[in-house]
């Protein structure tokens, strides 16, 4: 075995250059693959988050259907007891309950329509990031107060600040008129321009009595510490919403379907990519050994003629190749190791980036994630073409008769 | 260097060419990787291509159109306060030019529609029937009922989605909330007369038309608007259209072209044109690896044969040009069979790749689920120019080299 390796290793220094230069082509590869990865991974981890976080939590309890179609009588009964259930058995998870509707808010110079959200004062802040975003005022405090806090784009076309008061004018779950005078506390600035233009939030109580819900509410939100804990934490909520008649717990994807398929668009088109880069490295693998074993068909000759098996050669050049190969991985990793690092620290970003950035709910910079599966995830595909590539130039070996072989040049 | 002391153009090619395939296998490799490399230059261009173009294309019907005359703070702050005066005669005859392929002029405010059902916050249209097609309002959106039919239609046309959120029905009545300027609540019932699909699923949910002057009566609104929209021939260039329209701006109004209007999409375009040429560089950096490394085995294949030839009187200059001409032909061949490929494969899906497994995804882009590959001459031009111009340069090390053998040392060379 040592013997066949530094057979190996002494055969791919005959030809210094071409070596070299085929394991450039790996190196080259490997070192965009691993920048790119880490830079998908890293901005697939912020996406989420960042949507996540945001408002919508990782899973939500509503009705049946709800999601949907959203209306407002498709509400659940004695939501905030339910909350109060889910967050005595459930000490992991940052529970708020919630109900929204629609209202045409009027200042004393503008009206808009807009969503009204009825928030736990006491829980939100836990559940979602926005309380946090608040950069104006303060976020709601008293459970039935009449208090708003808005949009800071919302703030700007109402022409309205802290202290100012809006009119609210919607229907009630029963039908009815539904009004209310309420005090600017509040303006956040979230970065996504269409929550800050048509998003506010009341508090909950407040909101079940201007929109004659009774106890009903629309959704219990959950906002967890990682993405990982989903699954056992969906389980459990199931568990203690069973006795519920027809509410359901629902996890990010069925939240936001756009965004799972953006993440599958994006890696479907992104691995269409990768893939042609590998195919060209494989190619230039394939030229080399088999130009090497064609150079070589004299010397083969006789060693078969000395007596060692087709087998064992085509052995000496998949482990030539492999060699080869392992260079290319070691130092493609190494670099890209390094690329990946260092804009890890100080960020990446392109022109016209931030622009489309933000539709996606992300920072104008991306931070690429410096993981063992961002890194070796391309560079082991890259190494595992390189090997299939070489087949064809060692299976060419069982062929050889030695002979003939021994005659050429 | 004068081409006396050479062999004659056709000799040389042929030496070249035969020099090609003095190893088949190894030019055939080369071969397959320039096409597969020239074919994912130009295939994934063209998706590429297609999928900005239309997402531009939509996202100007949308807007709508090329060039928007609006009140000057009106982008900043879209309320009724900021509308404009209908167009002046000297707008109106700007907008009679041959650079206009068609205009209109819409009143465009936050309102709340209701049902008995539900609510929700839109945005009203008044618009003018016959300028909403000229602009490209297509009538085939249409699923049920009509459109308008004049700007004093009082007939209300809304998204099939709204409808279902809404939970009315075509002809059934519903309210619309909006405000006047002097910020008094204005509202009125409407009988929902027809129902459209729009391309992209969330802005069915958001707009909603009826005749402009409805909209103007409505909110006491009467000869004032709150923009106009004109297109042109090509959303590419709009230069002459703004210039044209801008012209007629006495100086209280703002003209601007859609890039502008909504700089996502004019980002998205320059974005993609950076992003093609950084994809057929990376392509081709890949392929380089292996074209060099094919030409120096030649290379080393051949030096006693370079020697002889040196020896027999062949200048250096001839042997560089010898090698060069192999690569040149080795990259013409593969381009071609790259090219051929491209487009064979492309063809076929110019009726539309359905890609509607994605489609909520791609609606955060603003992209609708049906992709249109788009070949475009220019990004065809470009990756052969990249290709056989930068193949050309990294062959010259390996040409030169063998250039610069000596007869004597490369003869005895084994």
């Amino acid at each position: 075995m040592t013997l066949s390796l530094r057979l190996a290793w002494r055969n791919l220094w005959r030809h210094k250059r071409r070596t070299w230069l085929t394991a450039s082509a790996m190196i080259f590869s490997n070192v965009l693959l691993v920048f790119l990865i880490s830079l998908q991974y890293g901005s697939y981890e912020m996406m989420i988050n960042n949507t996540l976080q945001t408002f919508s939590g990782h899973i939500q309890v509503q009705k049946a259907g709800y999601q949907k179609n959203p209306k407002f009588r498709n509400s659940i009964a004695g939501v905030q007891p339910l909350a109060d259930k889910l967050r005595a058995a459930m000490p992991e998870a940052r529970i708020a309950a919630r109900a929204a509707g629609f209202a045409l808010a009027s200042s004393e110079q503008r009206s808009i329509g807009i969503q009204v959200i009825g928030v736990e004062p006491a829980f939100e802040p836990g559940a979602s990031t926005l309380p946090g975003l608040v950069l104006e005022g303060r976020f709601l405090q008293g459970e039935n107060a009449a208090e708003i806090v808005i949009g800071s784009l919302m703030a700007r076309n109402l022409k309205v600040t802290t202290g100012d008061e809006l009119t609210l004018l919607g229907s009630g779950l029963d039908g009815s008129f539904a009004a209310g005078v309420v005090t600017v506390v509040g303006i956040f600035d979230s970065g996504t321009s269409e929550m800050d233009r048509s998003f506010a939030e009341v508090p909950l109580d407040y909101f079940q009595e201007v929109f004659a819900m009774g106890d009903h509410g629309h959704s219990i939100a959950l906002a967890l510490d990682s993405i990982d804990f989903v699954d056992i934490e969906l389980a459990k909520a199931e568990a203690l919403v069973s006795g519920q008649n027809g509410v359901v717990v629902i996890d990010w994807i069925e939240l936001h379907p756009g965004l799972k398929q953006a993440i599958q668009a994006d890696m479907s088109s992104a691995w269409l990519m990768y893939g042609v880069l590998i195919i060209l490295v494989a190619f230039s693998v394939l030229n080399t050994q088999l130009m090497s074993v064609l150079e070589r068909t004299h010397e083969f000759g006789v060693i078969t003629a000395l007596g060692i098996k087709p087998r064992k050669l085509a052995a000496l050049v998949m482990l030539e190749t492999a060699l080869m190969a392992l260079i290319g991985l070691s130092i493609g990793v190494f670099l890209g190791w390094l690329v990946a690092l260092y804009f890890n620290t100080v960020g990446f970003a392109y022109p016209g980036m931030a622009e489309v950035a933000e539709r996606f709910n992300l920072p104008g910079k991306m931070y690429p994630t410096v993981s063992l599966i961002s890194l070796l995830l391309g560079p082991a595909v890259v190494f595992l073409f390189c090997l299939i590539a070489s087949v064809y130039p060692a299976v060419r070996l069982f062929r050889l008769r030695p002979v003939d072989a021994m005659r050429a040049v | 260097m004068t081409t006396g002391q050479h062999l004659p153009v056709a000799a040389m090619s042929r030496l070249a060419w035969r020099n090609l395939w003095r190893n088949h296998r190894r030019t055939l490799i080369m071969l397959l990787a320039i096409a597969v490399g020239v074919w994912a230059m130009i295939f994934m261009t063209a998706l590429m291509r297609g999928m900005v173009d239309q997402m531009i294309e939509d996202g100007i019907d949308m807007l709508p159109g090329m060039v928007q005359v609006h009140h000057p703070d009106y982008l900043d702050d879209p309320s009724i306060e900021n509308s404009m005066p209908e167009p002046a005669p000297k707008l109106l005859q700007a907008l009679a030019s041959p650079e206009v392929k068609g205009w209109t002029s819409r009143v465009r405010v936050p309102a709340m529609i209701s049902s008995e059902r539900d609510s929700r916050g839109v945005t009203l249209l008044g618009v003018n029937p016959q300028g909403e097609y000229a602009l490209g309002f297509n009538p085939d959106s249409l699923v049920e009922g009509r459109f308008l039919e004049s700007p004093d239609d009082t007939g209300l046309v809304i998204g099939r989605k709204l409808l279902e959120r809404l939970e009315t029905d075509l002809g059934k009545r519903v309210v619309v909330m909006s405000q006047d300027p002097e910020n008094n609540v204005a509202d009125r019932g409407f009988r929902i007369v027809g129902v459209y699909e729009a391309k992209l699923a969330s802005l069915e949910e958001v707009y909603i038309y009826t005749g402009l002057k409805t909209v103007q009566g409505l909110l006491g609104l009467e000869g004032m608007i709150s923009e106009v929209s004109v297109t042109g021939e090509d959303y590419r260039d709009v230069d002459a259209l703004l210039a044209r329209i801008g012209g007629a701006n006495d100086g209280t109004l703002e003209v601007l072209p859609w890039m502008e209007i909504d700089s996502y999409l004019g980002i998205m375009m320059g974005v993609m044109d950076g992003f093609v040429l950084v994809w057929i560089i990376v392509i081709f950096l890949a392929l380089s690896f292996g074209l060099v490394n094919t030409l120096m085995m030649a290379v080393f294949e051949r030096i006693r044969e370079i020697g002889l030839m040196q020896a027999l009187g062949m200048k250096p200059s001839a042997i560089m040009y010898l090698f060069l001409l192999e690569s040149l032909m080795l990259l013409a061949l593969g381009l071609l069979l790259g090219n051929l490929l491209a487009i064979a494969s492309i063809r076929p899906l110019e009726g539309g790749l359905d890609i509607s497994a994605v489609a909520e995804g791609m609606e955060m882009m603003g992209v609708s689920s049906v992709l249109y590959p788009a070949l475009k001459l220019r990004d065809l031009l470009l990756a052969n120019v990249v290709v056989i111009v930068l193949g050309v340069l990294t062959s010259l090390l390996p040409a030169w080299r063998a250039s610069q053998y000596r007869p004597v040392e490369a003869i005895a060379k084994t």
